[in-house]
Formats: structure tokens, sequence, C-alpha cells
């Protein structure tokens, strides 16, 4: 159909177009024309191939060859070699990093086996608001295998073989969180779906109900009949709207095909599942906070014990997991708890996704086995930092996790390690920072965070947190001292030590890591007063650069603070004491006469 | 909708979808046609997949290609949005990103109708659990 027999993939990605793959693709085009075959061989510039470390790339279809770090002047050779004589050019060919042995067919590469998608296997897949896709994929064959061929021990032994944990920060054992709602004794029991996703950088849970709402819906019935449950119900904040709405489709279309609701496939089990909408509170992902928020309480989480599973929802057993978690369930339940304890690492079986964003170049939504280093999520299937700058951390966990560094790189992820090296695995949001990037201000920035969403309720947290916010912004004034960072980090322990629940416990994290693996910088901060990232603006001082300035004016009259003196074609001054740093004059400067110091 | 009755029943109901026996999908005959899916979650809607989604439906139409466009969720290319897979009669489908009016066009005209690659293509980079194969 199409009149071309060969089709040249030049990666157009942010990294490989930094190693010059526009001179390829003009190299290509221009050696192709000049041998009469532009009619029968195309040039495609493409998105990342996510092989950035070996990049640029250049992939030519029908036979699969995947050529890396090729250079401009390697195209005559692709064109007279592999396109005319059909010969694969060995020396560009991707070698297996352990055995060296090229690869002429890039579908056997490992690399693009690093992503396994179990929780988003629908996601961009189906059509989210036809119940049909799903059917067509396995959809509810899950439930339809529990209720008919299974006990509810037998599921929930399932369940807690495959080594799930929680996927909503906590890492509890699913298996066993099912088995505690189980034991407890109760007329009436309920399964709740924490949708409550509210740290900056997270989307993975809205992706999963937008992408696939009938997979969270089945794995509910599957729990409720573990548990021996009969109502489900739905916790999402009503910023979600697009979420809110598959799901009230999904919840329809399974009603009406008998997947939901009193006797579900003739077998007598009674299941349906309702919404409840939060406000948006960051606290109400707590899951007692969110049970009273549930029952019109104020959002604030109590102590535990009693857990949930005991006396939870109205006081009955009540099991939360969260939309990942679900997600998974389906799967484990077909495949079995061999096939998924078989993923990821000893002590952290699966898969578990992360929503990167930041400073790195695909931002977007990924899902790798545990045990998937760092190195690999950023610079691999992240393709790396923007614009060519250099790394400087990754915060995990949202908020609530810590910002590991360079030193963390080759760390494999899971729960355990993640935890060790002084952060957590959180919900899934990784944002990665750059050389621009200022660690006091970062911690500062999600600090607002959490002083914001504290809910108040105990002293360590509403109080502490806002000293600690407080201390970071004199520090960021200039006006902090040595012993104002050991202040951070007593508090900061205090803190984690005495709050009530996961909130307070957590909100000191990107303190205490960045002042772990970035202690130089807090200390230039209070000792030199100096912001080695060019963040802070108390610390930046605006300076004319004698040799540069012919004295234009230009500066002076756009100072909105008068703080630019100087003569018409003379050297001009700015006063430190007076400017505010807002950076006008440095813009409207067409010499570059103005710098930061 | 008739509900589903017994596991045997909602067995059934999977492998007639699965075959493309149901008539809804019978009578759009997706193998022999054009499929377009749009990546509708709120990162794609909020950088313009919805017009992109109508462009597709109205100029299909309008240039008399029999095409099946429906939506579906993130395909987690977020940097990429708008982003659509296309799967042609008999091939492997080709996902194209940053996809806006101009580009849509020029998938219509070139993509669609000749089979001839536009740029933009991103490469798939991941594998998706086989839900087929079970295992004990």
């Amino acid at each position: 159909m199409s009149k071309y027999s060969m089709h040249l993939l030049v990666c157009g990605g942010t990294s490989c177009h930094a190693s010059e793959s526009d001179a390829i693709v003009c190299n290509l085009r221009d050696e192709l024309e000049a041998r009469g075959l532009v009619d029968s061989v195309q040039v495609i510039v493409t998105g990342c191939f996510g092989f950035c470390e070996k990049g640029p790339i250049v992939k030519v279809l029908p036979d699969n060859t995947f050529y890396v770090q090729v250079k401009p002047e390697d195209a005559q050779t692709i064109v007279e070699e592999h396109v005319i004589k059909g010969r694969k050019i060995t020396r560009l060919l991707y070698q297996d990093p352990v055995t060296k042995e090229p690869f002429a067919d890039s579908k056997n590469m490992g690399f693009f086996k690093k992503q396994l998608r179990i929780v988003l296997r629908n996601c961009g897949f189906i059509n989210p608001e036809n119940i049909d896709e799903y059917i067509a994929r396995e959809g509810y064959q899950a439930l339809g295998k529990v209720l008919s061929e299974m006990s509810p021990e037998e599921v929930i032994k399932v369940v807690k073989d495959s080594g799930q944990k929680g996927r909503g920060g906590g890492g509890f054992p699913t298996g066993l969180k099912w088995e505690l709602a189980r034991k407890s004794v109760s007329d009436e029991k309920y399964v709740v779906c924490n949708a409550d996703e509210g740290d900056p950088g997270a989307f993975m849970d809205r992706s999963v109900l937008e992408g696939d709402p009938h997979s969270v819906l089945e794995a509910m019935a599957i729990c409720g009949y573990s548990i021996g449950a009969s109502n489900g119900l739905i916790y999402i904040r009503a910023e979600y709207p697009l979420a809110i709405e598959r799901l009230k489709i999904a919840i329809k279309q399974a009603r009406e095909y008998g997947l939901l609701g009193n006797d579900i496939l003739g077998t007598g089990f009674n299941f349906d599942i309702t919404l409840r909408y939060g406000a948006g509170a960051f606290v109400c992902g707590e899951e007692t906070a969110l049970i009273h928020s549930m029952e019109g309480l104020r959002g604030e989480p109590t102590v535990k014990p009693p857990f949930p599973a005991e006396s939870g929802y109205r006081g009955k057993p009540t099991n939360v997991n969260n939309v990942e978690t679900f997600a998974a369930i389906p799967v484990i339940i077909l495949k079995g708890s061999k096939w998924f304890s078989s993923i990821g690492t000893e002590k952290a079986k699966g898969t578990k996704v992360f929503a990167l964003a930041g400073k790195i170049n695909n931002v977007g939504l990924i899902e790798v086995p545990m045990g998937t280093t760092l190195r690999e999520v950023i610079f691999e299937i992240g393709g790396g930092i923007r614009n060519g700058k250099k790394f400087k951390g990754v915060q995990t966990g949202g908020p609530s996790g810590g910002c590991l560094t360079e030193k963390h790189l080759d760390t494999p992820i899971d729960f355990d390690n993640l935890i060790a090296a002084g952060s957590m695995m959180g919900s899934g949001a990784m944002i990665v920072l750059d050389q621009d990037d200022c660690m006091v201000s970062m911690a500062k920035y999600f600090l607002d965070f959490t002083v914001e969403e504290s809910c108040g309720k105990c002293a360590p947290c509403r109080i502490g947190n806002k000293r600690l916010h407080e201390l970071l912004g004199q520090i960021c004034d200039g006006k902090g001292t040595l012993s104002d960072l050991d202040r951070l980090r007593n508090m900061s322990l205090v803190i984690k030590d005495t709050s009530l629940c996961g909130l307070g416990q957590t909100s000191p994290n990107p303190v205490l890591s960045m002042l772990d693996n970035f202690w130089d910088e807090y200390v230039a901060h209070v000792t030199d007063k100096k912001c080695p990232a060019g963040q802070c603006r108390s610390l930046m001082e605006y300076i004319v650069n004698a040799e540069n300035c012919v004295g234009c004016t230009a500066c002076a009259r756009v100072c909105p603070v008068n703080a630019i003196s100087g003569e018409r074609k003379e050297v001009h001054l700015i006063d430190s004491s007076i400017c505010i740093k807002c950076g006008a004059c440095m813009e409207k400067c067409k010499f570059d006469a103005i710098f930061i110091s | 909708m008739s509900k589903i009755l017994s596991l045997a029943d909602l067995k059934k109901k999977r492998d007639e979808l699965k075959s493309g026996l149901d008539i809804r999908i019978k009578a759009l005959n997706p193998e022999n046609s054009v499929q377009v899916k749009v990546a509708m979650a709120t990162c794609g809607i909020a950088s313009g997949a919805k017009t992109v989604m109508e462009f597709f439906l109205e100029q299909l139409d309008r240039r008399n290609i029999a095409a099946v466009v429906t939506q579906t969720g993130c395909m987690g290319y977020c940097y990429a949005e708008p982003t659509i897979e296309v799967k042609l009669p008999g091939q492997d489908p080709v996902v194209y990103g940053f996809v806006d009016l101009k580009r849509a066009d020029q998938i219509i005209e070139k993509y669609i109708k000749t089979g001839e690659f536009v740029d933009g293509i991103i490469p798939v980079n991941y594998e998706t659990v086989d839900l087929n194969n079970k295992e004990e």
C-alpha cells in the first residue's frame, strides 16, 4: 500500500536532538536524494525511544535494525551499506552490555522489556467507557472464577502468596489486610477504594480510573467476596471530574450486565459500589481520616488501633486499598500468585507505576518491575534531564518522601531500599530536580504543601511543621545560622516521632534527606549567604559588568524601585540595598551587562 | 443490555467479543477498517485531544474512509500529548505524539490513505502482561 519499501526512523527526542539527530536526518535525506532513492526509502523523525544513553538512535524498518550512537557522517554508510546492499552495519548495532553480542533484531533487546504493564494493561488500549472492550480483555473473568470456583479463604491465600503490598504508600501486605478484615465478625463490612490521590506530581490513580475503571470495580467485588462485604465505596476527590464520570459509566454498565448488584453471575453473591467525593484534602488519603470524611465528619485521622479492619466505616470492619493495589488484583487471580511473585525482588513483588515529573524529558506514566534502578527509570525510560542539564536529585514519594541523589541512582527500587536511603515509595510520584534547583527552596516548597494540608489535630504536625517552614524561609532569606541547621534536624526528628498520623510522621522527610544529601548547600546558605543554584532571591546580587555596559539607561528606566543610577553613556550602578531582585534590568539589557553573583 | 447470568455466560460473551462476532462490532468490521484510538485522559484532553478526536470523526467520514474512532485512557506519554494510535488493517499499530490538527490531517492523508509514515511516531517501549496465557 505504501510506495516506500523501507523506513529509517530517526529519534527526535530531546536528548537525541541535542546530539545532532537533525543533522542525521538531513544527511540521510541528502544521501537518498543523491542516489535517487527518495521515492522508495522514507526518513521519519520519531519521538523518544527511551534509549537516550545510547542516542542518537536510527531504526530501520521492516528489518527492525537498531543503530545506536549514530553520527551525522554515518548517514552515508547507512545508505550505501544497509539501504542499497542490505548489509547491517555491525559497529553501529546495539551490543548486549554483558556478552558484547550485537543485536541484529531489536525485538530481542532486553531494554524494551524494562517496562512491564500489569496495572496499566488496559490504559491507552481499551475504550474505558465500553465494558465490552474490558470483557474482551479477560475482564470480570477473575471475578467469575473467584465466585464460581474459589472459597474466600482461597482467594485471600492467592493474594497473600503473591506478596503484593499496598501501593498507596504504606506498603502493608494486601493479603494480610484482607485476612484481618475477613476475621472480624460483623453483620456488615465495607470495601473502600482510596482514590484520594493528593501529592504533587502524582497522577497514576487518576490515569487508571480514567483509562481502566472496570479493573478497580472488579477487584473491589473480589475483595468483597473475600472479606464478606456486600458494599463498596470509592472515595475520590472532586477534582477528578473525568475519572468520576468514567467510574459512573462503568458502574452503570457493570450493573446492567449484572456484574454488580444482586446475585452476581448466578452465584448468590451481592455486591454494589457507590462513589463518595472528597474535597481534596491530602490528609484524607490516610485511611482513618478518609473513613471519617466519608462518614461526614472532619477529615482527621484517629489513633490506630482499632484498625479499620476491626472498626472502620460506621464502626464496621472496613478494608481500604488504593486504586493501584486493586487494579492488579484481577491479573493476580487469573495468572496466579506464583507468576506475580516471580516479578520484582525478593521482598517486593510485582510492578509499580511511577509518575515522572519535573526536569525530565519524558514526563509521563511508566510501570516497571520492583527492583528496577532509579537510573533505569530516569535516564533510560525517562529520557534523562531536560535541556542537557545535570541531574541533581529525585524526590520520591511526594512531599512525604525524601530526595535521593546521584549515589542512589543504582539502588534497586523497593519499599525497604527507599526507606533505607531516607525516602519512601509513597504513591509513586518522582519529581526530578536538576542543577538549577535549590535544595533549601525545594524543602520549603514541600513543607508549604504539608503545612497547608496538616489537619491541625496534633501539635507536632500543626506547630512543628510551621516552625520548620519558618526556619527554612529564614535560611532562604540569608538570615540563617549554622545552629539553625541543627534545630532543623532536631525538630524534624521530634515531629516524626510524635505526630499522630502518616502525614506528620513523614512531612520532615524532605528536610532530613536534603540535610543529609546536600549539607554543603545548606551550609553555603547560612555561612556564605550564597545560594549555589541561584534560586534564593535574597541571596542574589545583581551587578553591572562595567566592560559591557554602554550606558543606554534602559535598565534604570525599567527598574521599579529606582535602584539603578548612572549618567547617559556612562557605566551604571545597582544599589543592592534598594534592589528587590526582580530581574527586570537583566531582562531588558541588550548588552549582557548585568549578571547575578 | 441483558444480564450475564453465569461464569459460562461471561466466557461465552468474552469469546464472542474477542472474535468480533458481536453484531455491533461486526457491523463495523474492525479488521478491515482503520482503527484510530485517541488518548482521552485529563492530560490528553487538556492538550487538545477532544478537538483532535472530533477532527478525525468528521474528516474520516468526509473523506470516505471506513474507520473506527474510539477514545482510550492515558498511554503514558504525557510529554507528547495529544497522542493517538492508528492501526491499519493487517499491520502493527503505530502511536503518534504531538498530534495537532495539522499533523492529524497529515496522518489521514499520508498514513491512513497511503501507509506512508508521518513524523512524530512514538516508539512503543513497554511490554504488557499477557492475559491469555494463564498459569496455575
